[in-house]
């Protein structure tokens, strides 16, 4: 019995965790639908969010340690820090200054090529933005607080005992991520289906000639879609900085979206949503009745495994929609 | 001016389909081959080996090898660095268990062993495509790393977990070991590389050649016209993998001589190689070596820049090169989609024209 509660458990962590990878991979699906670029990047965004966010926060000078080098002069921070709320406010406007900008640099000139180059474009868009980050506020691990309750919630252990007579142990992290990513998917549901601008998004994911036929401004979309994807970054780097540290393994974390994505397909937000749930749950349970077994550390492949055997018997993936190819 | 067919009569077909047709390049590869084979061996040093040639040598083979796949076959892999790290296992386990056989027929077996696996991994290939089979493969990267970092039976055992290479010794010469010599190292890995290039060069165009590029351009259309999609992506599959884990081999016997799986042969590897093949040209031999010169010579130079020249903070100076890196892949895609081969070929295009403009 004990056992079943274990298990119980590891499958609650594993949903919570897999809210987070959901998290990141409903930016790679945004993009995805509406302009048919693969973002490799997306993980690195999150990064480039967080430490923006820790950065600002810090009230730290961008830049501090190219400056430093060619000035010879130690430059640190402003002597001030910036509120949490004023700070997320100022990173969302760089995410958005940044999807304007990739889409002034890069995208534009790369229309019409094969799907493939732009995915590899956005590699080296990764390996920029990541040396960029790094240029721009420091490589060492940071520290992040936006004021999210962090520990193990204990009137969920305390409740669980009283029914059960088995505590879970849940950080309060998760919940708060599990509540927000809800909030995320609702709040985008509804701006795709009530506004304006989110039918035109719509419009350009169903198909490029018509919606632009219908007077739809492909490239101001784009954009749009960008900064969005750049905003689900920056909610997914908050809740992943908070709760391992503002560092370089967050975006290798994000590359777990990957599978995810695979699992769910490519073009399905509901899709990214259950693909990180079954993935987080997966692994975890791996991990817990098998890795124990093989040396452990089975996390590190597992998602990308079980996507890949997924893969072989249903190609689109969960909730993709069916490839039909034609010469 | 020089630089015409005209007058290089050619009399068979044999030679009329030669990869050179032009007599000046013919000149300028057996020119090169001769300054590689019998000048630098005797004025290379211990920098210019383990800095630039060696490393430049082992990634070209690398790139070849991920070219074929990628720009031949047309099937995106980010799994390079898994399977270099099976050549470099595969390599050390034979020449461990069978010290006697020699190293040069271990490298080929080690290259044999990753061709099986780079098949297996390549199944998944004739159900998914595009960017699925790229993730796929990410799989076989993180999947062999671990492999390799948790089954103490590869490592042999030993405390540390890293690999290290024993010496061994080919005509009398040691070529591995600490106790190797810089002109050893180097022969080696050139009479591999220029071994790799000649076969790739005349497989790529020959029947299987054609077939993988069919498949690349459009899979159901080669089915249609009779290339079996099975047979074609699988031995892209292994004839990739088998360049890819004598480069894994070489890497690790003969450049690094000890190694730590997830340090030397990481997702970074996978990426650094894909670049490469970017940047040199999609589809081509001479692109695999230009794509490994450029990203070898690019940290080289840059750190005699930003950290020689100007000072700079030398992790500082690895974030700036990461930007650059970056930078440049876009700005290849970009401008140049086929990469540096394009321009050679440009360049080739515009002197068979000199001195006139059209």
């Amino acid at each position: 019995m004990d056992q079943l509660l274990y298990s119980a458990e590891v499958v609650l962590n594993g949903l919570m965790t897999g809210v987070m990878y959901a998290l990141v991979a409903l930016g790679f699906v945004l993009i995805f639908k509406a302009s048919g670029v693969f973002n490799y990047a997306q993980g690195v965004m999150c990064l480039f969010a967080a430490l923006t966010l820790v950065g600002i926060m810090n009230g730290q000078v961008p830049f501090a340690p190219l400056l430093s080098a060619i000035t010879g002069n130690r430059i640190g921070t402003f002597g001030f820090t910036v509120p949490a709320a004023l700070a997320v406010l100022l990173t969302a406007v760089v995410m958005v200054g940044l999807a304007w900008l990739i889409n002034m640099l890069i995208l534009r000139h790369l229309v019409n090529q094969a799907p493939i180059i732009l995915f590899m474009a956005t590699i080296g868009l990764a390996y920029f933005l990541e040396g960029l980050g790094d240029v721009m506020w420091g490589a060492d691990v940071k520290v992040l607080d936006v004021g999210i309750p962090q520990g193990i919630s204990e009137s969920v252990e305390a409740w669980t005992h009283a029914v059960f007579g088995y505590g879970f142990f849940i950080d309060r992290l998760d919940i708060v991520a599990a509540v927000v990513a809800t909030l995320l998917v609702a709040a985008l549901v509804m701006f795709s289906q009530y506004t304006r601008q989110g039918r035109a998004m719509r419009a350009v994911a169903d198909d490029h000639q018509a919606a632009l036929s219908v007077g739809i401004s492909l490239r101001f979309i784009w954009v749009l879609v960008w900064s969005i994807a750049g905003f689900v970054a920056l909610v997914a780097g908050i809740m992943w900085g908070a709760k391992s540290g503002v560092q370089f393994s967050l975006s290798l974390i994000a590359l777990k979206a990957l599978p995810v994505l695979m699992l769910g397909g490519f073009t399905s937000i509901p899709g990214a949503i259950v693909g990180g749930l079954i993935i987080g749950v997966g692994e975890k349970l791996f991990e817990f009745w098998v890795g124990q077994l093989v040396g452990g550390a089975t996390e590190t492949w597992f998602a990308y495994v079980l996507a890949l055997v997924f893969l072989v018997f249903r190609p689109q993936g969960l909730f993709g929609e069916r490839i039909i190819e034609r010469v | 001016m020089f630089y015409r067919e005209a007058g290089d009569f050619k009399t068979s077909y044999r030679d009329d389909g030669q990869t050179f047709p032009i007599r000046l390049d013919r000149w300028g590869y057996y020119a090169l081959l001769a300054v590689a084979f019998l000048v630098i061996p005797f004025v290379i040093d211990n920098y210019w080996a383990n800095a630039i040639l060696v490393p430049f040598l082992i990634y070209a083979i690398a790139a070849i090898g991920l070219n074929i796949l990628v720009g031949y076959a047309g099937q995106l892999s980010l799994g390079t660095g898994g399977f270099m790290a099976v050549g470099a296992y595969a390599v050390y386990k034979l020449t461990t268990s069978f010290p006697d056989i020699n190293i040069v027929i271990h490298v080929l077996l080690a290259g044999i062993i990753t061709a099986l696996v780079g098949m297996l991994f390549g199944l998944p290939s004739l159900r998914i495509k595009g960017f699925y089979l790229a993730v796929a493969t990410l799989a076989a990267q993180f999947f062999l790393v671990w492999l390799f970092n948790k089954v103490p039976w590869f490592y042999n055992y030993s405390a540390s977990g890293q690999i290290n290479m024993p010496e061994r010794s080919l005509l009398g010469q040691v070529i591995t070991g600490p106790g190797t010599t810089p002109a050893a190292k180097y022969l080696l890995c050139l009479v591999f590389a220029v071994a790799v290039a000649w076969v790739a060069r005349n497989l790529t165009r020959g029947t299987i050649g054609r077939k993988w590029m069919a498949i690349r351009d459009m899979d159901i259309a080669a089915e249609i016209i009779g290339v079996n999609p099975l047979n074609a992506k699988l031995t892209a599959f292994g004839v990739s993998s088998f360049f890819v884990g004598i480069a894994g081999a070489l890497f690790f016997a003969v450049y690094l001589g000890a190694a730590e799986v997830g340090e030397a042969f990481g997702l970074n590897k996978s990426f650094l190689i894909l670049f490469m093949i970017i940047i040199g040209g999609l589809g081509s031999i001479f692109g695999s070596f230009a794509g490994a010169a450029f990203m070898v010579l690019l940290p080289v130079l840059l750190k005699n820049v930003l950290v020689g020249g100007m000072g700079w903070p030398t992790d500082l100076a690895a974030y700036v090169e990461l930007m650059i890196v970056g930078a440049l892949i876009i700005i290849v895609l970009i401008l140049e989609p086929h990469g540096l081969a394009q321009l050679w070929r440009l360049t080739k295009e515009k002197l068979r024209l000199w001195p006139f403009p059209h």
